[in-house]
């Protein structure tokens, strides 16, 4: 492990996160991991990571963060506006960030989270196969909680390919995001619970995302979906993107530090290659639903997963 | 055997066996989840059972849903007869009252008994574990005597103590963090239901039983320093009860 970036400014939410904590979900323990995770593995790849290596997701307001020697880095996800000395940063491309260089964020200009991959993988506490911060337990990542002043980031070993640098993403690739999205659905698996009227209500209708979201969920304001007799079920397992509705008839994605276990029927789940939008929607974002079915769904996850694996190929191979 | 298979989103899947909180049901769950584990389909992740139910996680670009549901749909035929392992029987010694559980003079008044009462109630029987979830290590337990039930708090406290033991309708359960929460607490137990420092982070499984074990407080100080300093076995046997909670 070596020295490699200093936290000068945390920012308002700068963790360390990965893939999250696979396996142990049985046992109460909350997966965590990146809110965006696209944009994580594909930041992974361009410095010549495994994708599921460690990086930094920072939010709304980035941090400002010193290198302590040359490194390669790549940034994707939320446009936070990024300089390097002052310069703008190009992101979805790994570059040089040399010792003694600043990078620092302007702020939000489309999309909320950013994730900066480092060459060696950032370093942290690994906690059950995963280094990703759960806040509410204070584990993994940085001593289980977000950045703070003074914080010294360590990098995996080895040495810095700096001819790798200069890999991006090609152009159609890339994410847009802004204040409005689409989101495409699998019904169910309590789709019963409500009203023929409750699911036309959700697929149909226009839900805002309220300043009470965080990384354990989006909390959505819209039209009320209507429950046929109650919002209570027997209470079971929640997935990434399971979107409940409690009694009050408002929606809620539940996202990467949801918990393993949910007493809300659940009308429907986000399909995966999706979820990254809804990561990016800013209080105030509008998001709507659509249903599609499961093959497709399934086709969707499959295509994205065979391009993450190239990207991986490749950047590991030069 | 099945009541429905569902997908939860492209790469998971529910797989109903009950649809109430009952200790045959529960074997079922277990059942399923003993014969996934001898024989977990290629692309299978992980599995998080529930009371009625046991979600699947995979990965779509190994195993395809359909394909996945036979196999599940196989692995449920037959679970009435599974033979399972003995279950484990947990002591957590809990000192019951004054600061530890500010609230037993509540849910001593609220149910019209006095407080010893209360504790002999909520200790003299085994709960069974029939899910992990909410947070790490916490268990849904069944079992607790209907005569201690108590109303939850109408404003939650802000901070409940790691090891809290509380009551909250006709649940009772323990706090594995400190967390905010609205259960009223009776007491307090030193050992730590989750210590990521520890070989298993997570002391219990679905599927233990646990039993509260009223303990002084100078003996609760006692473990407490033993819990800390790392020398404190907690007391796991073979449950030697029947299978009905």
């Amino acid at each position: 492990m070596r020295p490699a970036l200093e936290v000068l400014q945390p920012g308002l939410l700068t963790t360390v996160q990965d893939l999250g904590r696979v396996g142990f979900q049985h046992t109460g323990m909350v997966a965590a991991g990146a809110m965006d995770a696209f944009s994580l593995q594909v930041a992974n790849c361009l410095v010549g990571n495994r994708r599921g290596a460690a990086g930094l997701e920072m939010t709304m307001t980035g941090p400002e963060l010193k290198a302590l020697e040359d490194l390669v880095i790549a940034l994707c996800g939320a446009d936070l506006g990024a300089t390097v000395d002052g310069v703008p940063l190009p992101m979805w491309k790994s570059v040089v960030l040399e010792r003694g260089s600043i990078l620092r964020f302007r702020g939000s200009r489309r999309g909320v989270r950013a994730y900066l991959a480092v060459a060696g993988g950032i370093c942290g506490e690994d906690v059950m196969g995963s280094k990703s911060t759960y806040l509410r337990a204070g584990i993994g990542g940085m001593h289980g909680r977000p950045l703070r002043r003074g914080d010294i980031l360590e990098r995996g070993d080895g040495p810095v390919h700096l001819s790798r640098s200069g890999r991006r993403l090609s152009a159609d690739r890339i994410p847009r995001w802004g204040k409005r999205a689409e989101v495409r659905v699998v019904l169910g698996p309590q789709e019963e619970a409500f009203t023929d009227e409750g699911i036309r209500t959700f697929l149909t209708g226009e839900y805002q995302v309220t300043p009470q979201s965080d990384r354990m969920g989006i909390r959505l304001q819209g039209p009320r979906i209507e429950h046929r007799e109650t919002a209570d079920i027997l209470s079971d397992a929640v997935a990434m993107g399971a979107v409940q509705v409690p009694a009050d008839g408002q929606p809620i994605v539940l996202m990467a530090d949801r918990q393993t276990t949910g007493g809300y029927a659940k009308i429907a789940n986000v399909i995966s290659v999706d979820l990254p939008k809804v990561a990016q929607l800013p209080p105030g974002g509008t998001v709507s639903f659509r249903q599609i079915d499961l093959p497709s769904a399934q086709e969707l996850v499959i295509r994205q997963e065979s391009f993450l694996k190239r990207l991986e190929a490749a950047g590991r191979s030069g | 055997m099945i009541l429905s298979v569902k997908p939860l989103g492209d790469s998971a899947v529910t797989v109903q066996l009950g649809d109430a909180i009952h200790p045959r049901i529960h074997r079922r769950v277990r059942s399923f989840c003993h014969h996934l584990e001898k024989d977990v389909p290629p692309g299978v992740v992980e599995w998080v059972p529930a009371y009625g139910s046991v979600t699947v996680f995979y990965r779509p670009h190994v195993i395809r849903y359909d394909e996945l549901v036979k196999k599940l749909t196989d692995l449920a035929a037959d679970l009435d007869r599974v033979q399972l392992p003995p279950a484990r029987l947990i002591v957590l010694p809990t000192v019951y009252g004054g600061e530890w559980g500010p609230d037993l003079p509540f849910v001593a008044e609220h149910n019209g008994l006095p407080p010893e009462e209360v504790i002999r109630l909520h200790s003299g029987r085994d709960y069974l574990v029939y899910m992990m979830g909410f947070v790490p290590g916490f268990p849904y337990l069944g079992g607790m005597s209907e005569r201690i039930a108590a109303p939850r708090l109408e404003r939650p406290r802000p901070r409940i103590p790691e090891g809290a033991v509380g009551i909250a309708g006709k649940q009772t359960g323990v706090y594995p963090l400190e967390t905010p929460g609205g259960w009223r607490l009776i007491g307090r137990t030193p050992v730590r239901l989750y210590d990521p420092g520890r070989e298993e982070p997570i002391l219990l499984r679905m599927g233990d039983r646990l039993r509260f074990q009223p303990v002084s407080e100078a003996e609760f100080r006692e473990i407490r320093e033993q819990v800390r300093r790392g020398t404190y076995s907690v007391e796991i046997r073979e449950y030697g009860g029947g299978e009905e909670a």
